[in-house]
């Protein structure tokens, strides 16, 4: 070895240790670097991956919270959640879906149509989300499923929750339905239950009004997910508030009573507490199952319900508008009275017909009722004696004191598609047909044919406000008030006085009573016999076609022998008891025939059952309306007495037959000839 | 003198097996052990707290690495010598047959299978390129490597095998090997200039690779760029790599605790992105623990190879830590989102075979030289020393 050798050596190593010190260095400035990287993101920016680490892994899934029940008045159940069971296929269990479907298809149906959709299902989720096979499974079909687990891999019989109406037909106009939320109603809600697939709305009737309540408040989830999706699990669960058990106010056993009582026909029944608002009975017929709806309707049997005449799919007490007829005679006379014009006094002889220009308006009665007073009207329906104080007074008085009473826009009750009637004045007619009113229309009208309509609804509601000492009671059908999701007890208001006096309500009252209670008045065979439950009612038969000349010469047609289309809409409006008054209620059968022959007898069982139902009837009330029938009849004695009398005076002083009467000046003359 | 002594004692040449045992650096061995049982822990949170299917193979493989290892140690280094070129045109010829014959993996030609084990030709390149050019430089002098003529061979040396791997292609492996073999060009001598010249040469050439590059490589570069433009395609891996390491804080999420990863949200947790999970479940402490580990490695490293006396030794010695820690600063600052994606595995760590044997291997050479320190090679090669 050579000396330059070594130093040529020595002077390498001196080369390769100082390169490898700056080599040693650089590393040592790179790994540094990684350390500033590494407590840039671990130090300096860990909060916000940390909030993307937990938006990676932790998905927030809502609860449903269980749907509200809706209840009567007595807690019986009119809508509740069914356990609907459905079977359900987890594709990653099975080694062949077309296996297990066949293995399944022994058990219950599975037919090719659902197997392409299952396939299609399966292949298009992640393979551990289960693919619905069936829903709507019997318990036997669910027990056979359970026994056969073993030879089904990947089926799973899964538990949800399906909406169910117990009374099925009974209350189906009231309770509506649920449905899956439409796009309209997903837009306008921020509610993210909604988006939950299979959730239900109210879409109709109580569920719908009350939907908020009902549905309650989501819970929440916050489960643990990998990657896929696939759930690890629950982090933090809030249960949210279950939907709220609604009250109502109908009592089920009354409702289930009027429906059977109005039986065939297409009716309408209500009936209210004239004091509270209360709506004991909503009845409509004939109805439907809405549980049909659930399952799925044939087209045959949406075509049934649609096209029958009877329309089975309408709410005819709040959507069902008829010609009140006679019974609009109530607000006849309270306007007559109220207007000062008339007195209860007043005597109006009934020939038959009455004459007004070159026009003859005839009475129901054929031959006349004779002289007539308020009372007398009232109870014998004497058209002619209302059409001489409509004449009177005029139609505009008549058409305020009827919406005073509620008649000619909605009462406001608790429950969606309610309309209005018609109550029609100059400035109506002017605006709807553009044309003057007729001296003739207030006479028509005031006897409640002509444009006046009215739902059975409005009229129970006109019935309890007479009953209650004229005040503006309104209708409900929800027990409590509904504040968001919860239920504040309902304070009975102080209805605002409709400022009537009491005599004029007393004098009505009267009549209402003549009308059932005297013989003669037009439902005095539909009289309640056992007195503490006594009604007080008005009949009313509305004409639904015209009646020629022709025919009221040969003589009017019966209603049964007209075809059903063309038969009167029968009516009849009622409070009771009379002692004490407290339920008011109305009766409407569309081409029923005659108010006080049809509507009436349904009208008193109903009140019968109400009463017989509702033994604490003689406590409380309004001591101001308790009547005494004795003092009322002795009263009614005199008031014949003295009818006679002055029929006597009449023929005396005219001669037998001639139309005079006390008239309103307080003179004793001949009709259409006063001074005053 | 006791220097003369000693060189005396190695003019006999042979050492017995017992002073070669005796000469290994155990603390260093230990060192290596110590990150690899860290690997195992990892590797056993990545399994959710199982052993199976990976910590237990690792474990079969470092047993037979550190057999491999310690045969590598106790061969002299005066062999090793001999062999380089020999090792690099069997590695050459490799590459070539991958080429032809190889077989796809991760959508790249990579493996070769022999039957009885999957031969990587770009991992043993690895190794010989490192031999290759140590035994090219070793008996040049300080004028030699100033002269540009004879710098050719050797980058001839460098260039076809990374055109090869670049082919495959590899990236990685590619960074590895340039990186590599620039650092032990830099280590003989060459003037910073002529790596400017080189550098500036290489950027011209950059929209021509461009042109050249396969659509994923170009993807992953782009996608490197702004990783979060991506966030649900290519640019997954990183963002999620990050959120994990973000996540993981100071002090981490706990052993067996990291979410992303045991939730799936980390991709490929067991290999390349190993060192993400660790970090989300050790934290940042975790993370600069097992770097200074690294860096004791890398320094025990550069300890054991200038202590040789003979010039193939020191660049063998520092060749091959150099890629070690290429290793580690390419797979740590990938999984930072510092340099694109390129499937560089967290070495001693990461579950795999072929990257273990790799390194564990390159480990053995250094053992070797620092066993073998003393023999003083001559400049025309080792035969005229024996
Ligand atoms: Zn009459
Ligand atoms: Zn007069």
């Amino acid at each position: 070895m050579t000396l330059g050798n070594n130093r040529e050596g020595t002077d390498r190593a001196k080369i390769i240790g100082r390169r490898a010190l700056l080599l040693g260095g650089g590393k040592l400035a790179l790994l540094t670097t990684l350390v500033g990287r590494m407590y840039y993101l671990q130090v300096v920016e860990a909060d916000k991956y940390a909030v993307l680490a937990d938006e990676n892994r932790i998905n927030l899934r809502l609860l449903p919270p269980p749907r509200g029940r809706i209840l009567d008045r007595n807690g019986v159940p009119m809508a509740i959640n069914q356990q609907n069971y459905r079977v359900l296929l987890v594709s990653e269990e099975t080694d062949d879906i077309n296996d297990t479907l066949d293995a399944l298809s022994h058990i219950i149906p599975v037919n090719e149509h659902d197997r392409a959709r299952i396939l299609r299902e399966a292949r298009r989720h992640r393979s551990f989300v289960p693919v619905t096979v069936r829903e709507n499974l019997s318990w036997e079909d669910v027990s056979r499923i359970e026994i056969n687990t073993p030879d089904l891999p990947g089926v799973e019989i899964d538990v949800g929750q399906s909406r169910y109406y117990p009374l099925e037909g009974l209350g189906a106009h009231l309770l509506g339905y649920v449905a899956t939320p439409s796009e309209a109603d997903l837009q306008n809600s921020s509610d993210p239950l909604l988006e939950l697939p299979g959730f239900r709305i109210g879409k109709a009737g109580i569920e719908k009004v009350y939907d908020i309540a009902l549905r309650g408040k989501g819970g929440t989830s916050q489960v643990e997910v990998n990657a896929v999706g696939r759930t690890i699990r629950e982090l933090k669960r809030d249960d949210g508030v279950p939907g709220l058990d609604l009250h109502l106010t109908i009592d089920v056993e009354l409702q289930q009573f009027a429906a059977q009582r109005l039986g065939e026909e297409s009716a309408a029944a209500v009936v209210l507490d004239i004091h509270t608002g209360d709506v004991l009975v909503m009845a409509s017929t004939p109805s439907f199952d809405p549980n049909a709806f659930n399952r799925g309707l044939s087209s045959e049997e949406w075509k049934e319900l649609i096209g029958n005449p009877r329309a089975p799919l309408t709410n005819k007490a709040i959507a069902g508008q008829y010609p009140p007829g006679s019974t609009f005679k109530l607000m006849t006379a309270l306007a007559a009275l109220e207007s000062g014009i008339v007195t209860p006094d007043m005597t109006v002889l009934c020939t038959g017909q009455m004459s007004l220009g070159n026009i003859i308006f005839h009475c129901w009665k054929k031959g006349g009722h004779g002289t007539m007073d308020m009372e007398n009207g009232l109870k014998n329906s004497c058209d002619v004696y209302f059409y001489e104080i409509a004449r009177r007074v005029g139609f505009e008085r008549i058409a305020e004191m009827a919406r005073r009473f509620g008649l000619g826009s909605v009462t406001g009750l608790d429950l969606p598609g309610e309309r209005s009637g018609t109550i029609p004045d100059k400035a109506w007619k002017r605006a709807t047909l553009d044309q003057p009113w007729h001296p003739g229309e207030t006479l028509i009208n005031s006897i409640g044919q002509g444009y006046v309509l009215a739902t059975p609804l409005q009229l129970a509601v006109m019935c309890a406000r007479v009953a209650n000492g004229g005040y503006a009671v309104t209708p409900h059908l929800a027990r409590d008030l509904v504040d968001g999701i919860h239920a504040v007890p309902r304070v009975t208001p102080d209805w605002p006085d409709l400022g009537l006096s009491r005599q004029n309500l007393d004098v009505v009252h009267r009549g209402m009573f003549a009308v059932v209670n005297e013989p003669g008045g037009t439902a005095y065979r539909e009289r309640i016999k056992d007195e503490s439950m006594a009604m007080a009612g008005k009949s009313g038969s509305a004409q639904v076609r015209r009646i020629s000349m022709r025919e009221r010469e040969t003589g009017v047609k019966k209603n049964d022998e007209l075809p059903w289309k063309e038969r009167d809409h029968a009516l009849f409006v009622a409070f009771a008891p009379v002692s004490n008054p407290r339920y008011a209620c109305c009766v409407t059968v569309e081409h029923g025939g005659g108010g006080s022959s049809v509507a009436a007898p349904m009208c008193r069982d109903i009140l019968i059952e109400v009463q017989k139902r509702d033994p604490q009837r003689a406590a409380g009330g309004d001591p101001a309306l308790k009547h005494d029938f004795e003092a009322w009849r002795q009263a009614r004695a005199e008031t014949e007495a003295g009818h006679q009398a002055l029929a006597r005076e009449v023929d005396r002083r005219f001669g037998p037959g001639t139309a005079a009467g006390i008239c309103g000046c307080g003179g004793l003359h001949v009709q259409g000839s006063c001074g005053a | 003198m006791s220097g003369d002594k000693l060189h005396f004692r190695f003019s006999r040449s042979e050492m017995s097996l017992r002073e070669k045992l005796w000469q290994i650096s155990w603390s260093y061995v230990a060192l290596i052990s110590l990150v690899c049982c860290i690997g195992f822990f990892t590797l056993y949170s990545a399994a959710n707290g199982s052993i199976d299917p990976w910590a237990d193979r690792q474990m079969m493989r470092f047993a037979v690495g550190m057999l491999v290892m310690l045969g590598v140690a106790l061969v002299d280094i005066r062999a090793w010598m001999r062999w380089s070129y020999g090792l690099y045109a069997m590695a050459l010829v490799l590459l070539v047959a991958v080429q032809l014959h190889g077989s796809v993996g991760m959508g790249a030609q990579r493996w070769i299978d022999l039957g009885f084990i999957q031969i990587q030709p770009s991992e043993i390149m690895k190794i010989a390129m490192v031999l290759a050019l140590a035994r090219y430089f070793h008996g040049a002098s300080y004028q030699d490597v100033g002269r540009p003529l004879f710098l050719l061979p050797p980058l001839a040396m460098v260039f076809l095998p990374v055109g090869l791997v670049l082919k495959q292609p590899d990236l990685g492996t590619a960074m590895m090997l340039t990186l590599a073999s620039g650092a032990m060009f830099f280590l003989v001598g060459v003037r910073l200039w002529k790596f400017a010249l080189l550098l500036a040469v290489g950027g011209g050439a950059i929209p021509v690779a461009w042109r050249f590059m396969r659509e994923y490589q170009r993807q992953r570069i782009l996608t490197f760029l702004n990783p979060e433009s991506d966030p649900l395609g290519a640019g997954y891996h990183i963002l999620q790599s990050k959120i994990a390491l973000g996540s993981g804080g100071l002090f981490g999420k706990g052993f067996m605790l990291g979410t992303q990863s045991h939730l799936n949200f980390l991709p490929e947790k067991q290999t390349d992105f190993i060192f993400t999970m660790l970090a989300e479940e050790w934290g940042m402490v975790g993370g600069v623990v097992l770097l200074a580990l690294y860096t004791l490695i890398l320094a025990y490293g550069y300890a054991l190879s200038l202590r040789s006396r003979n010039q193939f030794g020191r660049l063998v010695g520092l060749g091959l830590t150099t890629t070690f820690f290429l290793y580690v600063f390419i797979n740590i600052a990938m999984v930072m989102g510092l340099v694109p994606v390129v499937g560089v595995p967290l070495p001693l760590i990461s579950y795999g075979g072929t990257a273990m044997l790799t390194l564990l291997f390159g480990f053995g050479l250094i053992l070797s030289v620092h066993i073998h320190r003393d023999v003083i090679i001559g400049r025309r090669g080792a035969a005229e020393d024996i």
